[in-house]
């Protein structure tokens, strides 16, 4: 053990490694696991009524809800943060705000990531949904109609839950992809793994280090995530498992 | 701040930075199609490697395609572009096309960044629309008595490029939106730098922010538009 810690403190390389980089990234961890699991929520929330917009007959419902769709899958997401915390930066001093309570939270490049990451993961699932939505076989709506169950009844017991199991996969991946995300938090100030990575790499002066641990890191993040997804799915799903087979000498036992 | 002098920041010349603007513009498209052709490139080794027939080649190409597909682009960005930079860097020193004090240009390190994170998207998206080519087609190929290279030219490449085009056509629309990763490392001055930089020195975050943003939707829009309608041509032959 002692010639393991001689080695790392003898060795520029590991001494750095061991003693700043693991310990600052393993903390940085919980930043990126926040924003990801905030925007999703809201951002899958706020998904759900841009998504009925879409599908919605009237001109002022789906017109809006298209073009907020297309505004946010059509601009990259650096963007967009980078208008919203500029943007919003340069306005908000000017208004009432800044003698709010929401101020204190207003100087942190965080709320502004959740807020844009937020509304980017809306358009993006929002659009998923509308799919989701329209794939939805029109003879369960039907039924739902034949029991005399109201528009919203309908919505809220039948298309929703249908619809969300329909575009499960679909919302897996996005999750991930908002997990890689997370990282542009780290130019707005955000010490995320990515944030946190960057600020060692300029306090070191070591370009790869930082970089690639970040990476495994991310890696390893995204396996979790995957892994995790895929088993909601199946939990989701449990009623449509195909019934196992037993093989007659299951059945039978070992005689 | 009124809206007359807004428009005045646009203006074309030393004045007002529509023409930086442009040049941003032009540059994000130039980043991207070079990006685009090197990812194809490695996009169709990928695949190759993926369908083939050596264990060896199969992992690597699954180590690819995981491992950047997992990690997030601005961190891949960054980290190629500074391996990418030395690596190259000394590639041409050791073969002796070059002294030490040569400088591989940022465009040429972010094409090769941007390539090469591409080329993992691409290799899936290719490996399966090669897996989507008809058997049967092939087999008629080989009956002709064609050669490998022929019917990977005159069957298998325009058979696959039709299956893979609506999964290209995104990665094209990623790309475009993707390339604005580039300012982070500060060293090419395309569309968003050259948004930033004005939004910077004028302090008109809001105005030049919503115009950059602007600019890069024309350029999905167009993007779309001209995507539409070359899938249309190449399914011209088939019925719906």
């Amino acid at each position: 053990m002692n010639d393991i810690l001689d080695l790392i403190a003898n060795s520029d390389v590991l001494s750095f490694v061991v003693y700043r980089l693991i310990p600052g990234l393993l903390q940085a961890i919980p930043v990126t696991l926040e924003l990801t699991i905030i925007c999703c929520v809201v951002g899958n929330l706020l998904a759900v009524p841009i998504a009925v917009a879409r599908v919605s007959p009237k001109p002022y419902l789906w017109i809006p809800s298209y073009i907020y769709i297309l505004l946010m899958r059509g601009t990259p997401l650096l963007v967009q943060i980078y208008l919203i915390y500029y943007g919003l930066g340069q306005l908000l001093p000017h208004t009432w705000v800044r003698h709010s309570f929401l101020w204190p939270y207003l100087r942190d490049g965080f709320w502004y990531a959740i807020f844009a990451l937020s509304l980017n993961t809306a358009g993006y699932t929002g659009e998923i949904l509308r799919g989701a939505i329209q794939a939805v076989p029109h003879g369960e709506t039907e039924a739902g109609k034949a029991f005399g169950m109201s528009g919203w009844l309908i919505f809220r017991r039948i298309t929703l839950p249908r619809a969300i199991r329909i575009c499960l996969p679909t919302m897996s991946t996005e999750t991930v992809l908002l997990l890689k995300s997370t990282s542009l938090a780290s130019t707005i100030t955000v010490m995320d793994v990515m944030g946190t990575a960057r600020w060692l790499q300029k306090q070191s002066f070591r370009t790869y280090e930082p970089l690639i641990a970040a990476g495994i890191i991310y890696v390893i993040l995204v396996f979790i995530l995957t892994r995790f997804l895929n088993w909601l799915e199946r939990r989701l799903n449990r009623d449509r498992e195909q019934p196992v087979a037993l093989k007659a000498e299951e059945i039978l036992g070992n005689a | 701040m009124g809206s007359q002098s807004n428009w005045a920041l646009l203006a074309y010349g030393d004045t007002g930075w529509g023409d930086e603007l442009l040049r941003g513009l032009g540059l994000t498209v130039q980043i991207s199609l070079c990006a685009y052709l090197v990812g194809f490139a490695l996009g169709l080794l990928g695949a190759g490697a993926k369908l083939s027939s050596n264990v060896w080649l199969r992992r690597l190409a699954d180590l690819y395609t995981t491992i950047i597909r997992a990690v997030p682009e601005l961190l891949l960005i960054l980290l190629l572009f500074y391996s990418g930079t030395s690596a190259l860097t000394a590639l041409l020193i050791g073969i002796g096309f070059a002294t030490e004090d040569i400088q591989i240009s940022g465009f040429a390190a972010a094409v090769a960044a941007l390539g090469f994170i591409y080329g993992a998207y691409m290799t899936e998206i290719l490996r399966g629309a090669i897996q989507a080519v008809p058997k049967g087609q092939m087999e008629a190929a080989r009956a002709f008595g064609m050669h490998a290279p022929l019917r990977f030219r005159r069957i298998l490449f325009p058979l696959m490029l039709r299956y893979a085009l609506p999964g290209m056509g995104n990665q094209w629309l990623n790309i475009t939106k993707d390339s604005a990763y580039i300012t982070v490392t500060g060293s090419v001055v395309e569309l968003l730098s050259a948004g930033a930089n004005a939004a910077g020195s004028t302090k008109e975050y809001l105005f030049f922010y919503s115009t950059t943003a602007c600019v890069f939707l024309v350029l999905t829009v167009a993007s779309m538009l001209a995507l539409a309608a070359l899938e249309k041509r190449l399914n011209r032959g088939i019925r719906r």
